[in-house]
């Protein structure tokens, strides 16, 4: 995939309404951030969750120049669905529009889309170009501010500020291209990173209760183009993706006991993890991709280690007669986040990388510090990208939740409830949560988003059942 | 059908008509309804003697021994690992069973009902198979005889979901792998 962006120079400032709609918009990031967000000086409603309104988009199909109309209305359909997906924008009906002479390289008549109340009006094109003799789609952008009357510049991958956006690709990979060009727009829309080109790696379930088939499985995020990576000849279970490589760790009772494995998407083949003498099992990525953390059980008891990916090292970091498991590290690599019933029952806590004390939320010092203090127990710490919150699986009262709460296990927040709501997982940009959820007693279980304000709560349709979804990074 | 029961009817009135020729009564009222005809099928009687089974069991040394007579699975308390009174029988049993047949090894599986997370029932179930192998090596089976694994949640046996179902699934099962008998 290559970006060329339009570069136009930069001279207006942002004005007039769709500074407005900027504003309405961070106002409802930050309104749904509530307590746990640094309130900022712009800031001057705060849209309560019940009260935020999505903002109505007109994007209309775009226009194909020299490729079929189908491959044009599927990168506009696909656009459309990202957008709509988040919950913060409505797309306006396409039979309400008036004006059908849309031009990419021409201004809007911006009174035909005031009528029909869009606030932004994205226009684009699907082209068939040919470069060094290979066939080539590309799909090309520009949004305007319909009250506004003024395009709306977008910052290209360099921090440039381009006046639209234009992606190439090979003809299989078009989905790639409206996936694109929808996180430009949401990016451009709510200053937030995007997240629709990513992939989700998850483990397809089949068979009966007790003689499951589980497959590693991966899929765009959109739930399209899902492929099978593992026979189903052994279990495999809870995959997490690299933040920096395409690759994949996970568990595998292939020869028999649990370990660890590795799986390289480009080259198509996997390894086991270090060479531990017991169960290795609940890996994980260091959010610079160097290393995998995960737990070793010996002799029945589970610690967390650390292992290099370079060299090849492990290192103990929990020395504790309880169950240690489940490790997330912060995305500065100085934490980590971690399960265990050393307090009696399954409690999240915190200790830092390099085994140092700490001082604890709960007063004193210790070399981890309990963070979870309320009814239930509390299990799978990921940490959010973003640092602030970590999201967790909770059992309470007989129910499952998926919640978040502070570093500091302050501002507990459930987002979800049912029979079972497991394994958590964050978009890359820290807004969305996905997890899988079997919804009563003897259900099968699905996979499942929800905004971490706890809105939007979506299915993720697969093709099989579905559980252990984790998010890619946003893709190059 | 209708035909029959005609015909049954018409018999009827002759018999009544003979029965009554030798006297002068007055000629019975004919009845002109089909009788029904019930046909009751008896089954038929077969009278089978058997003697009594011999008393047989399973092979000795057999895995159908080890299931029967002494016991392959021991039961957990919600996200407990300690060996209750009935527990520590059966691995007393099986302690004794795999010491008269010292060619057979084991694998230990410590599984999880479906209340918990995988990742934590994973350490639960391998914390269960060690409790399980700890126990009989202290009963002087020879460790290396015997392997662990950990199941966590991943393999039920009672398919409901409900309390009777998880209290069957929170188990250590004992696995003959190599060395039985037949």
């Amino acid at each position: 995939m290559s970006t060329l962006d339009w570069v136009i120079p930069v001279g207006e400032s942002e004005t007039g309404s769709y500074a407005m709609l900027k504003r309405l918009i961070c106002a409802a990031f930050v309104g749904l951030l509530g307590s746990l967000s640094v309130a900022t000086a712009q800031l001057e409603v705060v849209v309560d969750r019940a009260d935020l309104k999505p903002t109505p988009l007109a994007i209309p199909n775009f226009e194909a120049i020299g490729v079929d109309a189908e491959t044009s209305q599927l990168i506009s359909d696909v656009i459309r669905s990202d957008l709509e997906s988040t919950g913060l924008f409505t797309i306006s009906p396409e039979e309400a529009y008036i004006q059908t002479d849309l031009n990419i390289e021409v201004a809007p008549r911006f009174a035909d889309w005031k009528i029909i109340q869009s606030d932004a009006l994205v226009v684009g094109t699907v082209e068939q170009i040919t470069r060094d003799g290979n066939d080539l789609i590309r799909g090309s952008v520009r949004m305007w501010d319909v009250y506004g009357e003024e395009l709306m510049r977008f910052e290209d991958s360099a921090g440039r500020q381009v006046s639209g956006r234009r992606f190439t690709t090979t003809p299989e990979d078009a989905r790639r291209i409206a996936h694109k060009i929808a996180d430009a727009i949401y990016t451009r829309l709510t200053g937030e990173d995007g997240y629709f080109d990513t992939r989700i790696v998850y483990i397809a379930e089949t068979g009966p209760k007790n003689a499951r088939v589980k497959r590693l499985a991966i899929m765009d995020a959109d739930g399209a183009n899902v492929k099978y990576l593992t026979s189903g000849a052994f279990t495999v279970l809870t995959p997490r993706f690299s933040p920096e490589a395409q690759q994949i760790t996970y568990m595998s009772y292939e020869g028999g006991i649990p370990r660890v494995y590795l799986y390289d998407l480009r080259r198509a083949r996997q390894e086991v993890l270090g060479n531990f003498r017991s169960m290795t099992f609940a890996p994980r990525f260091s959010r610079d991709g160097n290393s995998v953390l995960l737990t070793q059980a010996t002799n029945g008891n589970s610690d967390v280690y650390i292992m290099d990916l370079q060299t090849r090292q492990s290192r103990r970091l929990t020395d504790h007669p309880a169950i240690d498991t489940s490790p997330s590290m912060s995305p500065d690599g100085r934490q980590i986040v971690f399960n265990s019933d050393r307090g009696g029952s399954p409690q999240l806590y915190i200790m830092n990388t390099d085994g140092s004390p700490r001082t604890c939320p709960s007063g004193g010092r210790d070399v981890a510090c309990r963070i979870t203090f309320g009814t239930g127990r509390y299990s799978t710490p990921v940490w959010s990208p973003r640092g602030d919150l970590i999201a967790f699986t909770k059992q309470t009262q007989g129910k499952f939740h998926i919640g978040v709460i502070g570093i500091d296990g302050r501002g507990e927040r459930l987002l979800s409830q049912s029979y079972l709501d497991e394994g958590p997982d964050w978009s890359p940009n820290g807004r969305v949560i996905t997890f899988f959820r079997e919804a009563f007693p003897g259900a099968s279980p699905t996979l499942w988003s929800v905004d971490l304000t706890g809105r939007n709560l979506r299915p993720l349709p697969t093709p099989t059942d579905a559980s252990d979804p984790a998010w890619s990074p946003l893709l190059e | 059908m209708r035909k029959l029961m005609m015909t049954s009817a018409s018999i009827a009135v002759f018999i009544g008509v003979a029965a009554c020729s030798s006297t002068p009564e007055p000629e019975p009222v004919v009845v002109d309804e089909p009788e029904e005809v019930v046909v009751v099928e008896e089954p038929e009687v077969v009278v089978t003697e058997t003697l009594p089974p011999v008393p047989t069991g399973p092979v000795k040394g057999s895995l159908e021994d080890f299931q029967v007579n002494v016991g392959d699975r021991v039961y957990f308390d919600l996200d407990q690992y300690r060996l209750a009174a009935d527990a520590q029988a059966i691995l007393q049993r099986q302690a004794a069973w795999l010491s008269s047949y010292p060619n057979v090894n084991i694998l230990v599986a410590g599984n999880c009902d479906e209340r918990g997370t995988r990742e934590y029932n994973l350490a639960l179930g391998e914390r269960r198979a060690s409790v399980v192998k700890n126990y009989l090596v202290d009963l002087g089976v020879d460790p290396a005889r015997i392997q662990t694994v950990s199941y966590g949640k991943e393999r039920p046996i009672a398919l409901g979901s409900n309390d009777d179902s998880w209290a069957q699934n929170r188990n250590g099962f004992t696995q003959l792998i190599s060395g039985a008998v037949g």
